[in-house]
Formats: structure tokens, C-alpha cells, sequence
């Protein structure tokens, strides 16, 4: 373990050095006051920033939280995670129940969505055997095919996935009296899985499995000569973001109560990727934060656009030219600009960009 | 060759018995039994030569991105923003002048000093860091899908073919024999043919530059370790651009081709982005040849699959992607 301890990234470092006895201490005071003003929110903002701003936001955030698991840790930027959680959405609306009687197969929901689960992370499962078989960059190639591909089938298949049209009204599950699509539940719902999702990333960060990964990362040479199997824990790495980007994949089809080719088009994979790299790869609660910039700045765009005159169209020139200021000058996306501005001053060892990884 | 069959006699006999077939398909008249199994002769040829333009120009556009990954290992996704750059200044260079030969020069020139700017303006700024080099790439082709959607507006556009192109060609290929002993010869447009005659001219002389003459060593010891090659005192950089300047040229004058004999979009930079990574991970990245023979499959495998495996024939091009990533995942003809 000593080699591993000497190869830690600094931000481990810090969060290990943080670990005194008693996980409340942990955690720092500003997450307390995060966490408290996320479970009063409700009572704060109207139905339609819960809905359209909060509950979106922590679906992408999740997908891209999956993304930055495997980038930031694993060295892997994945862009079919949109694809893995679409693959979910898809199953969760073709198992269960929709307005496309032809297609569904009508189980109920707690049937349907762990089908959906596991037929996903199979899915993942695949792709990530098939993209550990490269290295750094032809892995954003292997994916970013996998991704296209599968789009143009969807948007073809007529017989399973029902084409262009896609598949709309999908039931979103009610009981206990409580109609989970609701704003204020949904809002909840979401929050969960995305705490839930961040404290499993930041667990397994620091246990023997994360450990190993961010080794496999820094030096996979020396790691497989330490004996780990390289390609397993890169693969098992895919399985438990696949886990991940599928929940939030079918979060995503009971919000939007549809789904179509254009959830998964290379644009929305990439649209991921953006969030995680604005975000910053190198801690999990980053993909959270780029995605609500990326919500803010969707929502909003149009009507921003149009007061300084130009036409609400642009949006993605927008996020383009977004993404290319964060990528030009801080690597480490918002997180790491603002670790940057929290450590000015000091010595500069912490605050070196690590560009997220290698590839 | 010889090596080849040594080494490998199971593939060896593999290929020979794909390619008797092959030719057997093409040349034969085929019996009834046959054509009552697969359909018609005249719908697999036509679909077979569909196939071999459409990796003629799937080739056109890979080129440049292989040779561009080879030399600088920068995985350009906004190689198919190029392409559709190319295609919609090819489409207004008809429009205005009315020149189709003249469209290539104005696309290829148009691309290759849009891959200067970015090579000179991005890419040397950031060179060794792949992965930051790859997510600009990204960040670029957004913009540049947007802008364009702008500019040129959401519309199909077409560009005509010049007359002297127009119409069928008869090719010493008989379809089917008629009841009265009269063979029936295909007909494939003109156009296509001259297409595929230019992509063809293209690549062999694209490997003649490269194999046969100084600026073509260079490159290649470029790809083989650039450091060494910077060493020695050649002009590294001024390589790299005209690397990049070639190989966006190329893709731009791509574009062309695919507006005469398809169409441009918004969207078709997705398609062949997508065509490039596929042809250059089946071919071996960074390798021309591997990059004619990646083309060749995969536009086969999308006309083919889409006359006997309609809304399944992208399943096809994505098989022979795995199939080669699970047998040999540094690409069929690549070195390393």
C-alpha cells in the first residue's frame, strides 16, 4: 500500500489528512449549511425552479458524477454514459408502462426499473470491456462510436425502440397516496439519489477498490506488477458508474415522462462531458455543480440571448464557447478555480492544474 | 504477402475464400436458386458499388484524420465540423460561379486555412496535454455546428452535378440474362464512378507522397517518434501545420464529394465524425492504408446492411468495430 499512499492525488491527500475520528467533523461546515438549505428548499423557490432546475440538475449531475468516476479516478473519460443512462430510460419505458402500447410491455414499476438497472449496467458492462481494450484518448474515440451508434439504431428501430418518434407518456410510479412526479417528491426522490450517488463515489474513492483504480491511473505499469489486474478493476469501475448513470437515466424518462432518439444523440453525450470538464473532474460534487450551471444557462439562455440582442437560438454556441473558456484556462474546471482562489497566496503545490486526469 | 499466409494460414485461407465469393458474385450469372435466396443480382451489385464510393469517400474524409492522429496524436473531433464547412463553401462556390472542378480548389483551400488557424491557434499551444488538445476538439465542434447553423442555415443543400457527369455508364457486369439469351448490363451513374476514380487516385498517391519521396519520410518518422525527429533539426512545427493544413483540406474537399452525392445538413458532421472514428479503430489509427481498407468496410457493411438488414445495418458497421477492437484492437493493418 505504500507505493499507493506515495502516488495519492493531492486532493485524496487532503481529504484523507481531513479524516479525524468522528465522520461529522469530516465534513465541512459549508456542506452542512448546502445540505440544510437543499432539504428547506421547497419552501424557498416556486414548483418550476424545483422542477426544471433542481430535479434536472441532480439527473445530469448524476450522469455526469458516473463520468467523472471513471475520468477522474479511472483516467477513463467515458463519453457513453448519456448512452448508458438513455439504454435505462429506454428499458424502464419499453418494461413498464407507456402511451405506446405496441412497445411496452406494461410491468409495473419496481418490476421494470431494476430490469432496467440491471440491463444497463450489462450494457455499460459491455462498452467499458470494450473500451478498456485502449488506452487515454481512443477511449473518448471507442465511446464516443459506441455512443453514435447507438443513436442511429435507436432512431432506425422501429420494432423495439420505436424509432424517431421515440416513446412517450411513461408512467411515473404513484403510491402511497403520492404522485412521484410531483415537484416537492420528485424533488426529493432526486436529491436522494444524488446523495446517495456522491457519498458512494466519494466512498469508494478512498476505499482499497478507489485506491487501486487512482493507482491504475497514475501508473498502470507499476500497478500491474504490484499484481492487480488491471483491465478487472478498470471494467468493475464501468459496472458501478453504469449502476449510477442508469438510475439517473431512468430519473430522467419519469421526469421528462418521454424519451426519444434525441436523449441520446451525441450531442446530449457530449452535453455530459462538457458538464463534468466545466465542473471539474477531480472531485464528485464538480459534475453536480457544472450541471447546474448547465440547467441555469439552458433554462435561462433564451431570454439572456435576447436582451444583449442576439437571437435565443445560440444557446449551444453558448455552451461551446463556455466550454472552451474552462477547458483554455482552468483544467480542473469551476472546483478548481475555485480551489485556486482559496489557496492564492500559498505555495503553488496544490494548486497545479492536473488537467483531470491524464486521459 | 508471402509473410502474411506464413503466419497466419487460417486468415489467409479466410480472406481467399471471401474473396473467390466475392468475385464469384459479381461475375457469375447467378443461378435461380439464388436469386430467389438474396434477391436480385442487379440490387447486390448496385449496393456492392454503392458500398465501394461511399468508402471512397468515407476514405476522403478518414485520411486526414488519421494522418493527422498519427503525426500529432490529436483525436480531432471537429474533423467532421470541417467536412461540413467544406461542403456548404463547395455548395456556394456552384451557386455563385457554377464550377464544380473550381468547388474542390475554393473547399480544399477554405479547409486547409481553417486547419492552419487552428493548428497555429489552438493546437501549438497546448501540445503533448492529448486529452485537453481532444476536449477543445470538442468544445470547437459545437461552436463551429452552431455557427454554421447560423450562417448557412438548417436546410438540406445540395450541389449539382455538372452535366458532363450527369446519367448512367454501362459497366462490363451482366445483372441477369434475358429469356432470349441477351445479357442485361449494369448501369451505375457516372458521377460515382468518377468519384471513386479520384478517391482511388487520391489515396495511391497520397501513399506515393508518403513512401516515395522526402516530405513523405519526414512525416512518417514524425509518427514514429516526432521527438527524435524534432532532434534532428527538421522544422517540426511547420510540419504539423501543413499536416493539419493537408488533412483539413482533404476533409473540406470531402465535403464536396459528399454534397454532390448526398446531400449536407447540420448533422452530417456527427455522421462522419462517426464514420472517421470507426474507419480509423477498424483500419489502425494513424495508418493510410488501414485507413482505405477501414473506409471500404464500413461503407460496404452500411450499403449491404441496409439492402438485406434494413434499421439494422448501423448494428453492422458497430459489429465489425468490435470484432476487430475484441481480435486485434490496435486496427487491422496498423503497425503497433
Amino acid at each position: 500500500m505504500a507505493v499507493i499512499d506515495t502516488h495519492r492525488s493531492p486532493a485524496t491527500t487532503a481529504s484523507v489528512e481531513a479524516a479525524t475520528p468522528g465522520w461529522m467533523q469530516r465534513i465541512h461546515p459549508a456542506a452542512w449549511l448546502v445540505a440544510v438549505i437543499l432539504l428547506i428548499m421547497p419552501l424557498l423557490v416556486n414548483d418550476f425552479i424545483l422542477f426544471q432546475i433542481f430535479s434536472w440538475s441532480f439527473i445530469l449531475g448524476m450522469i455526469s458524477l458516473s463520468l467523472m468516476f471513471l475520468g477522474g479516478y479511472g483516467g477513463m473519460v467515458s463519453v457513453a454514459q448519456m448512452t448508458i443512462a438513455g439504454f435505462a430510460g429506454y428499458m424502464v419505458a419499453i418494461f413498464g408502462v407507456s402511451g405506446i402500447g405496441a412497445v411496452s410491455l406494461g410491468w409495473p414499476w419496481w418490476l421494470a426499473a431494476p430490469m432496467a438497472i440491471v440491463l444497463a449496467t450489462l450494457f455499460g458492462t459491455i462498452t467499458g470491456a470494450l473500451a478498456v481494450r485502449t488506452e487515454g484518448i481512443y477511449t473518448i474515440m471507442i465511446t464516443l462510436a459506441i455512443a453514435a451508434a447507438f443513436f442511429y439504431f435507436v432512431n432506425q428501430n422501429y420494432a423495439i425502440f420505436n424509432g424517431h418518434t421515440g416513446i412517450s407518456s411513461v408512467a411515473t410510479p404513484k403510491f402511497w397516496d403520492v404522485d412521484w412526479r410531483a415537484p416537492v417528491p420528485f424533488y426529493y426522490v432526486t436529491l436522494g439519489f444524488a446523495a446517495l450517488s456522491l457519498w458512494a463515489v466519494s466512498y469508494l474513492a478512498r476505499a482499497p477498490f478507489g485506491l487501486a483504480l487512482q493507482g491504475l491511473r497514475d501508473n498502470p505499469r507499476r500497478m500491474a506488477a504490484l499484481g492487480f489486474n488491471v483491465n478487472a478493476h478498470r471494467v468493475a469501475a464501468y459496472v458501478f458508474a453504469s449502476i449510477i448513470a442508469s438510475v439517473a437515466g431512468i430519473l430522467l424518462v419519469w421526469s421528462n415522462g418521454q424519451i426519444s432518439p434525441g436523449t441520446v444523440s451525441v450531442d446530449a453525450a457530449i452535453d455530459i462531458l462538457v458538464i463534468a470538464v466545466v465542473g471539474g473532474m477531480s472531485r464528485p460534487i464538480g459534475p453536480f455543480i457544472g450541471a447546474l450551471i448547465y440547467v441555469i444557462l439552458r433554462t435561462f439562455a433564451l431570454d439572456f440571448l435576447v436582451a444583449v440582442g442576439l437571437d435565443g437560438n445560440r444557446f449551444r454556441l453558448l455552451v461551446g464557447f463556455g466550454f472552451l473558456v474552462i477547458v483554455f484556462w482552468s483544467p480542473d474546471g469551476v472546483t478548481g478555480l475555485w480551489q485556486r482562489w482559496r489557496n492564492r497566496g500559498q505555495d503553488s503545490r496544490n494548486t497545479a492544474p492536473r488537467g483531470g486526469g491524464h486521459g | 504477402m508471402n509473410r502474411f499466409i506464413e503466419r497466419h494460414p487460417v486468415w489467409a485461407l479466410v480472406i481467399l475464400v471471401i474473396i473467390v465469393v466475392a468475385l464469384w458474385l459479381i461475375f457469375a450469372t447467378w443461378p435461380e436458386g439464388l436469386e430467389d435466396a438474396i434477391g436480385r443480382k442487379k440490387v447486390f451489385l448496385n449496393a456492392l458499388f454503392n458500398g465501394i464510393t461511399l468508402g471512397g469517400l468515407y476514405f476522403l474524409v478518414a485520411s486526414g484524420f488519421t494522418l493527422i492522429f498519427g503525426l500529432m496524436r490529436n483525436v480531432n473531433l471537429a474533423h467532421g465540423s470541417i467536412y461540413l464547412f467544406g461542403g456548404y463553401v463547395g455548395y456556394h462556390t456552384v451557386e455563385w460561379t457554377g464550377s464544380w472542378l473550381f468547388s474542390f480548389v475554393v473547399a480544399f483551400v477554405a479547409a486547409a486555412v481553417l486547419g492552419i488557424i487552428l493548428q497555429v491557434v489552438v493546437f501549438r499551444r497546448m501540445e503533448g496535454q492529448d486529452l485537453r488538445q481532444t476536449l477543445v476538439t470538442i468544445g470547437l465542434s459545437i461552436v463551429f455546428a452552431d455557427l454554421m447553423l447560423w450562417v448557412f442555415g438548417g436546410n438540406y443543400h445540395q450541389i449539382h452535378t455538372p452535366n458532363w457527369l450527369v446519367g448512367p455508364a454501362p459497366l462490363p457486369f451482366v445483372t441477369a440474362v434475358k429469356s432470349s439469351g441477351e445479357a442485361v448490363y449494369l448501369t451505375y451513374p457516372i458521377v460515382r464512378l468518377v468519384i471513386l476514380a479520384a478517391s482511388i487516385v487520391i489515396g495511391v498517391a497520397m501513399w506515393l507522397v508518403l513512401n516515395r519521396t522526402r516530405i513523405g519520410m519526414i512525416v512518417r518518422a514524425g509518427v514514429d517518434d516526432r521527438d527524435m525527429l524534432s532532434a534532428m533539426g527538421v522544422p517540426i512545427q511547420l510540419v504539423f501545420v501543413l499536416v493539419f493544413a493537408f488533412g483539413a483540406g482533404m476533409a473540406g474537399m470531402a465535403g464536396v464529394v459528399g454534397g454532390t452525392f448526398q446531400s449536407i445538413s447540420p448533422g452530417e458532421d456527427t455522421r462522419f465524425l462517426l464514420a472517421s472514428l470507426v474507419v480509423v479503430i477498424v483500419g489502425g489509427m494513424g495508418s493510410i492504408p488501414g485507413a482505405a481498407l477501414g473506409a471500404l468496410l464500413i461503407g460496404l457493411a452500411e450499403q449491404l446492411g441496409s439492402v438485406y438488414v434494413p434499421t439494422y445495418s448501423v448494428v453492422l458497421t458497430f459489429l465489425i468495430m468490435v470484432v476487430v477492437l475484441a481480435l486485434r484492437p490496435q486496427g487491422l493493418l496498423a503497425r503497433r
